[in-house]
C-alpha cells in the first residue's frame, strides 16, 4: 500500500511491442521462405542464413563498439532486415558478397542514421541496390528453380521473366508457374501465392494496412493495362507484371516498412501510386528489367515531404465561425 | 452497426462486474463532501462548525452560473470546513460531517413508485436541476443546468443520452440501465421537455445487450425516444464521437454540441434528473464500480457522495494483495490515486485495482513510425508528431498541428508498440499553448 504507482492516464496498454510487430512480419514471411527453400534448395538456405546472421552481427558490433549505445538486437528488426535482404538476392550469391550487402544495409542504411526508427531509406533495399550497382553480374545471374536443389554456387542458371520481356528472347513461364513461383528470380520474390498468404496474415493481424500494397498493385495494373492496350509489343499484360519480379515482395513487405513509409492513409496511397508509376516506367523504358527497389527508395525520399503536406482527415475540419 | 468514422480502437473489455446487482455501501463515521466537483467554481458553504444537518440539506450554494449546489449526503453534525485532497491531488474546501443516524429531509419522496407525470415548464425543470446540484456524472462533472441552458441564437434539435460506457472495466451505467430503466426513460422525457425537443437518441454499445433490451422496452412507452445500439469501440462515450455516431454530425472546432443541434447527457445524470424533478431528491449518491483483475468480487455499489474511498474498500473486502496502482475512474481516462483517503465525488465512476505487474509503464523505445497512433486517434491528429514537437517545446508548431483538438482519450499511448508517452506530451503542450494564449490576451 505504501508503494502505489501514480502516473497519468491511460493506465492500461495494448500489450503491443516493437518485438511483437517484428515477429509478426517474420511469421508472415514463412510461406515465402518455404517456397524459396523448395525452389532454390541449399542456396536459398545458405544465402538467407548468412544474411540474417551477418545483419544481426553488424548491428551488435556497431552498437557495442562503435556507438557504445544500448543493444537493440533483441527486437528482431535486424533479423527482418537480414531476411528481407536475402529475399532480394539470387540464391547462388557468394557468401562474401552477402556480407558486404549486410554491412551496407545495417551500417549505411540503418545505424548511420541512429538505428531503428530514424532511417530514411529501407535498409534491406539499400543493401540490395548497393550490391546491384557494385556486383551487376553476380546480382543478375539467377538459378533455375529445381525442387530441393542441392547445388549452391554452381547452380544452373536461367533468365528471369522480366529479363525475357526486356530482351524479347525466349518464352515466358506459364501464368500458373508465375503464380506458384516456378521461375527464376530472387529467392523470396518468386512465389506470388506464398507472398499473398503472408499478406493476408499481416492484414488480419493489423500489422500493416491495405493502403500501400493495394495502391501499388492497382497503379501497376492500370498503368500497364493502358500501355498494353496502346502497344502490346512494348508492355506485357498487367497480370504478367503483377506476378513477376519483386513487385509483390516489394509492395507487401518492402514498401510497407513502417519507418520509411508515410503516416497518413492518403499519404500512403500517394506513396503507393508513386512506387507503382516509377516501377512501370523503369520496367518499360529503363535500362534495368526491374525497377521495384529503385521505385521504393525514390518514394522513401519523398516520405518526409508527404508527411509534411498530407495530413490525416481531422475530426474538426470545420472551424466554428 | 453505427459508430464514429475517424480512428478509435477496440480494447479488451474486462467488464468483470457486469450484471452484478447494486449493493449499498453502509454509512461511514465521517463524510468529507467536496464543495467543488472538478468543473466550475467551488460553492459557498451554507453551514458552520457544530451545525446539525439532515440528508438532502443544502450545504454549499453555487457561486455563479458555472458552479453547482452541494447537499449533505448524510445526517449529522458539521465537524469542520477545511481543505481536503480530491482525486486529482488538489486541495479544495470540503465540509466534514460526523454521521449521526440517517435522517432525511421530509420534502424528499422516498417511495419506490415511479412517477411519470411532470407538470413543470422548461425553465422550472432547469431551475429544479440547478437547485438539486446535478452535474454530469460521466466524469467531466459539468453542471447540468448550464448544458441545458441553450445560448441565444442556438436551437437544440435532439437530446442524446450517453449509455456507451466505452471505458473497460466500468459497469456502473450498465447496471443502472438494467435496474432503473423506467426511471431513466422518465428522466429522458423530462430532459426533452427542458430542452423543448421532440427527439431523443440513447446510444448504448452492443456489448451491453441486456441493457439495450431493457431500455428499449421502456422507451417504447414514450414518444420520440430511440435506442441505438453502437459498435463497441473506444472512445465512443466521448461527447463528440457519440454525437457523430448517432447523428452523423461533427461538432466544429471550438464549438459546442449545440452548434450541431445536440445536447448530450449521461444515463446516470438522466437518472439523477428524474430523482431531482420527480422525487425532490438532490444529488447525494451515485453508483460506483469497484473492480480489478485480482478482486474476488468486483461489483457495483450505491455510495453516498463524500464517503472516503478507504471506507468503500473496507466494505467490499479490502485491497487485493498484488495491487500496484489504484485508479479513480476507468483505466483509460481515470486518475491514479496516491492514497485512499480521498472522498467519493460526484464524478467518481469507479475504483480500479491494477496488479503491480501491470502498474508500471514499459521502457520507452524509438518511434518506429508505424502509424498506429495516427490510425487510432479519433480526432484525426498525429500523436507521434505532436510528441516530437512537444519534446522540443515547439508549442506554436503543436498548435498548428491542432494539438488543442485532442480529447485526451489515451488511444495513442495505449496502442503505441514503443510504449511512448504520447498523451503526456500532448497534454503538456496543450497547457503550454493555453498559457501562451492567456498571456497574449493580457
Amino acid at each position: 500500500m505504501n508503494n502505489l504507482v501514480v502516473s497519468p492516464a491511460p493506465h492500461i496498454h495494448s500489450g503491443n511491442s516493437v518485438t511483437k510487430e517484428m515477429k509478426g512480419v517474420l511469421i508472415a514471411l514463412i510461406p515465402a521462405y518455404l517456397a524459396a527453400l523448395y525452389y532454390f534448395g541449399l542456396g536459398a538456405f545458405i544465402v538467407s542464413v548468412t544474411a540474417v546472421i551477418s545483419c544481426v552481427a553488424f548491428e551488435y558490433l556497431i552498437q557495442r563498439f562503435l556507438l557504445k549505445s544500448e543493444l537493440t538486437i533483441n527486437n528482431f528488426s535486424a533479423v527482418v532486415t537480414g531476411l528481407l535482404l536475402s529475399f532480394n538476392l539470387p540464391s547462388n550469391l557468394p557468401i562474401w558478397i552477402i556480407i558486404i550487402g549486410s554491412l551496407a544495409a545495417i551500417g549505411i542504411g540503418k545505424m548511420s542514421f541512429g538505428g531503428l526508427g530514424n532511417n530514411p531509406f529501407n535498409p534491406a533495399l539499400i543493401g540490395r541496390v548497393f550490391l546491384l550497382i557494385s556486383f551487376p553480374v553476380q546480382m543478375t545471374t539467377w538459378p533455375k528453380p529445381i525442387p530441393f536443389n542441392m547445388a549452391y554456387l554452381d547452380a544452373e542458371t536461367s533468365a528471369t521473366a522480366l529479363t525475357l520481356l526486356k530482351e524479347h528472347a525466349g518464352t515466358l513461364p506459364s501464368t500458373l508457374d508465375m503464380f506458384l513461383g516456378n521461375m527464376g528470380g530472387s529467392l523470396g520474390e518468386v512465389s506470388a501465392l506464398a507472398l499473398l498468404i503472408g499478406f493476408i496474415y499481416l492484414l488480419v493481424k493489423k500489422i500493416i494496412s491495405w493502403h500501400i500494397p493495394i495502391s501499388i498493385l492497382a497503379t501497376v495494373a492500370i498503368f500497364t493495362g493502358i500501355l498494353h492496350f496502346i502497344h502490346p509489343e512494348m508492355c506485357a499484360l498487367p497480370l504478367t507484371h503483377l506476378l513477376t519480379g519483386g513487385l509483390l515482395l516489394g509492395a507487401i513487405y518492402m514498401a510497407t516498412d513502417y519507418v520509411t513509409s508515410p503516416m497518413s492513409k492518403l499519404g500512403m496511397i500517394i506513396y503507393g501510386i508513386g512506387i507503382g508509376l516509377i516501377t512501370v516506367i523503369i520496367r518499360v523504358w529503363g535500362s534495368y528489367p526491374e525497377g521495384m527497389s529503385f521505385a521504393i527508395l525514390i518514394m522513401n525520399g519523398f516520405t518526409p515531404l508527404i508527411n509534411a503536406y498530407v495530413k490525416p482527415k481531422r475530426f474538426a475540419e470545420v472551424v466554428k465561425q | 452497426m453505427k459508430t464514429f468514422k475517424i480512428g478509435g480502437i477496440y480494447i479488451e473489455e474486462y467488464k468483470l462486474s457486469a450484471g452484478e446487482r447494486t449493493k449499498v455501501i453502509t454509512l461511514p463515521q465521517q463524510v468529507v463532501v467536496p464543495l467543488r466537483h472538478y468543473a466550475g467554481k467551488p460553492s459557498i458553504p451554507q453551514v458552520k462548525r457544530g451545525d446539525f444537518v439532515k440528508v438532502g440539506q443544502l450545504i454549499g450554494l453555487a457561486d455563479g452560473f458555472v458552479s453547482a449546489n452541494v447537499h449533505s449526503p448524510v445526517s449529522g453534525k458539521v465537524a469542520k470546513i477545511d481543505n481536503a485532497l480530491d482525486a486529482y491531488g488538489y486541495k479544495y474546501p470540503s465540509v466534514f460531517i460526523d454521521v449521526i443516524g440517517d435522517d432525511w429531509l421530509e420534502t424528499i419522496d422516498l417511495t419506490p413508485e415511479v412517477n411519470h407525470t411532470c407538470e413543470l415548464t422548461s425553465s422550472e425543470i432547469i431551475k429544479k436541476i440547478a437547485e438539486s446540484g446535478i452535474v454530469g456524472l460521466g466524469g467531466a462533472t459539468f453542471p447540468t443546468h448550464v448544458k441545458l441552458t441553450i445560448p441565444a441564437g442556438k436551437k437544440a434539435e435532439v437530446l442524446i443520452i450517453n449509455g456507451a460506457e466505452c471505458e473497460p472495466f466500468l459497469t456502473c451505467d450498465h447496471q443502472l440501465m438494467l435496474e432503473k430503466g423506467e426511471e431513466i426513460i422518465v428522466g429522458v422525457t423530462i430532459l426533452m421537455k427542458a430542452l423543448n425537443v421532440k427527439k431523443a437518441l440513447i446510444g448504448i454499445e452492443c456489448n451491453k445487450n441486456d441493457a439495450i433490451i431493457n431500455i428499449k422496452k421502456w422507451a417504447k412507452t414514450e414518444e420520440g425516444i430511440e435506442v441505438v445500439p453502437l459498435q463497441t469501440k473506444y472512445p465512443q462515450g466521448c461527447e463528440k464521437q457519440l454525437i457523430e455516431a448517432l447523428t452523423g454530425r461533427r461538432v466544429p472546432r471550438g464549438g459546442l454540441p449545440v452548434d450541431v443541434g445536440a445536447v448530450v447527457q449521461n444515463v446516470a445524470t438522466t437518472f439523477a434528473v428524474y430523482e431531482a424533478v420527480q422525487k425532490n431528491k438532490p444529488l447525494i449518491e451515485r453508483i460506483i464500480t469497484v473492480t480489478g483483475k485480482s478482486m474476488s468480487k468486483p461489483g457495483n455499489f450505491w455510495v453516498r457522495i463524500g464517503t472516503p474511498l478507504s471506507h468503500v474498500v473496507e466494505q467490499v473486502g479490502g485491497i487485493p494483495e498484488d495491487t500496484g496502482k489504484i485508479v479513480a475512474g476507468g483505466p483509460m481516462m481515470g486518475r491514479a490515486l496516491f492514497s485512499l483517503e480521498v472522498a467519493v465525488a460526484k464524478g467518481t465512476s469507479g475504483l480500479l485495482f491494477i496488479p503491480s505487474t501491470e502498474a508500471y509503464r514499459k521502457k520507452v523505445e524509438n518511434c518506429i513510425r508505424c502509424s498506429k497512433c495516427v490510425f487510432a486517434c479519433p480526432m484525426g491528429l498525429e500523436p507521434y508528431l505532436l510528441m516530437s514537437l512537444g519534446e522540443k517545446m515547439l508549442w506554436e508548431e503543436m498548435q498548428k498541428n491542432q494539438a488543442l483538438d485532442c480529447i485526451e482519450c489515451g488511444s495513442c499511448s495505449f496502442i503505441c508498440p514503443s510504449h511512448r508517452p504520447l498523451l503526456d506530451y500532448i497534454k503538456n503542450g496543450k497547457v503550454a499553448i493555453n498559457n501562451i494564449k492567456i498571456n497574449s490576451n493580457n
